[in-house]
């Protein structure tokens, strides 16, 4: 699902982020990323969501080699991505409903199925009663809930986190990251980068570790 | 029978649901078009103040060019009614006789091209000359009236247009009594040519002020993209494409040039408006039925489709320049 091939990202001005990263997560696979901060974690994330194009080696997306993609086609590319963010990103001008039916506006659903599809997202994460709240009137943790449910809401088979808990206490952080288990449990691939390296191990999943951009470990196996 | 019932059934079914499916997409396209159509009027009203300086500013650039087109039309309606002015100077030789010229007179009055004759006898134009000129006792001087009679006519209306008037004038020039025959509209073909002259500074007012407006419109747009700066960013990282981000500022300046057009066009009816009354008064001291007309149906048309027309082109040029530069990170 995602495989990266001697991939080397180097920005301008000569810092090297990535170095000869190879590893291959499956389909339906959980994984989490893990390194010091500036290790190349964000940038990793930013290579398949095609935020950033690698400098050598390849990406490959769901069959799809993003060396190849051009400028005009990345929309369509990231609408089979969910991405979350640490800073979640939502738009403060628009209701919980509105915020999380963007993705399905933007893809040309049918109002009832735009309805359909949010509520469901929103009952997953625990949040149908504050559809028509604002993003301030919530706490950080029913924020980084209502990213996660515009993230999945289109059902995209790759899922990608960057520091979804960073923010949060340790019992929200669990909370969020048995979320991110029940996507993966129905065939979602998730990728999760990470410092909370006791929530990590203590979940058991995969876990790859950068270090100055290089893929010191990898646990599992593929 | 029953089986190619079954399946004749089967291929309608396989076709209807698809059909509808064609048929919701096609609904919900235009149902977002139209959000974001009347969506993009929503959140220009919520600025009102800076929505109306934009278009009072738009509103004015445009009223200017109209509303002097306006008023150029009004004076060449006006100068219309100056053809009658024309008139054609026929010199005879001086050895034409007295009875001769009558005759001309007559012929020339029974032609259907001819309003009017007026003529002037030698002994006549010698007595206005000696009047006029102050030069008489030099006239005295001679042995004989030096001047020829003259034959002034006035053609009908219909013919009074400067090409008509030429060709006129031209078989005028074939009797062989005439000397010389001469229009008399140099000073309306002065006026035509100082008109077309207004009408040509008109038109390059109204294009650079036509340039203005787009530029008016690319800032505020620029502002609105600048503001709207982390929404743009989010659609992209969730996969919007470029049309899609782009829509509602396009529809942002169809607002803004149709509003402003709306502007202009109320101005434009306010001036004529003020100044139809002491026009008809000035126009009844000269016992003319003039009034002063405004914008016609195709002028309004006109006038809102290229305010529209400006507004998308200015948000087009800002959109597509300052799109790119936005990207997530």
């Amino acid at each position: 699902m995602i495989r990266f091939s001697n991939v080397n990202k180097r920005y301008t001005g000569g810092y090297d982020a990535l170095v000869g990263v190879n590893f291959h997560l499956a389909p339906g696979e959980m994984a989490f990323l893990t390194g010091h901060s500036g290790a190349g974690k964000s940038t990793l994330l930013k290579l398949i969501a095609l935020l950033e194009r690698a400098s050598r080696g390849q990406v490959v997306i769901n069959g799809q080699n993003l060396d190849k993609v051009s400028r005009r086609r990345i929309p369509y590319i990231r609408r089979n991505i969910g991405i979350i963010f640490q800073d979640h990103r939502l738009l403060f001008d628009r209701t919980v409903f509105d915020n999380v039916a963007l993705p399905l506006i933007i893809s040309g659903f049918s109002s009832n199925e735009v309805g359909r599809r949010v509520r469901a997202a929103l009952d997953k994460v625990n949040l149908l009663r504050k559809e028509k709240s604002y993003p301030v009137m919530l706490s950080g943790g029913e924020q980084q809930r209502v990213g996660i449910a515009r993230a999945i809401v289109n059902k995209p088979p790759i899922l990608l986190a960057d520091e979804p808990t960073g923010n949060l206490d340790p019992e929200l952080s669990e909370e969020i990251m048995k979320l991110f288990e029940q996507f993966n449990q129905v065939g979602v691939t998730v990728l999760i980068a990470s410092h909370d390296l006791a929530l990590i191990s203590q979940m058991g999943h995969r876990v790859l570790t950068l270090t100055k951009g290089k893929l010191t470990q990898d646990s599992g196996a593929s | 029978m029953a089986k190619q019932q079954r399946e004749a059934g089967r291929v309608r079914d396989s076709v209807s649901p698809s059909d509808r499916a064609i048929r919701t997409r096609v609904r919900t396209y235009l149902l977002r078009h139209a959000q974001v159509f009347f969506g993009s009027l929503g959140r220009l009203s919520k600025t009102p103040f800076s929505t109306f300086m934009t278009t009072m500013v738009i509103g004015i650039a445009l009223a200017l060019p109209a509303g002097l087109h306006v008023l150029l039309q009004n004076v060449q309606q006006l100068s219309g009614g100056l053809d009658s002015a024309t008139q054609i100077s026929l010199f005879l030789k001086t050895d034409t006789s007295e009875p001769r010229t009558q005759e001309i007179v007559k012929r020339l009055r029974k032609m259907s091209e001819v309003r009017q004759v007026d003529y002037v006898s030698r002994q006549q134009a010698l007595e206005e000359f000696t009047r006029l000129s102050g030069f008489g006792d030099a006239l005295k001087a001679l042995d004989q009236n030096p001047l020829p009679s003259v034959i002034v006519v006035t053609p009908a209306l219909r013919h009074a247009t400067p090409d008509a008037a030429e060709r006129l004038l031209a078989r005028f020039k074939l009797f062989k009594e005439v000397d010389l025959a001469q229009l008399d509209m140099q000073w309306i073909q002065r006026l035509y040519a100082i008109m077309d002259i207004v009408q040509r500074g008109v038109q390059i007012l109204g294009v650079i002020l036509g340039l203005g407006v787009v530029l008016v419109l690319g800032n505020t747009i620029r502002l609105a993209i600048q503001n709207r700066r982390d929404e743009i960013i989010i659609i992209k990282l969730i996969g919007g494409t470029d049309a899609f981000i782009r829509r509602p500022f396009l529809y942002s300046g169809f607002w803004y040039g149709f509003f402003g057009s709306l502007i202009a066009f109320l101005l434009i009816s306010l001036a004529v408006n003020a100044l139809s009354e002491p026009v008809a008064g000035l126009a009844l001291l000269y016992r003319s039925q003039f009034s002063l007309s405004g914008l016609n149906a195709t002028e309004v048309v006109l006038l809102g489709g290229t305010g529209i027309l400006l507004g998308l082109l200015g948000s087009w040029l800002a959109v597509g320049r300052h799109l790119r530069d936005i990207e997530p990170t």
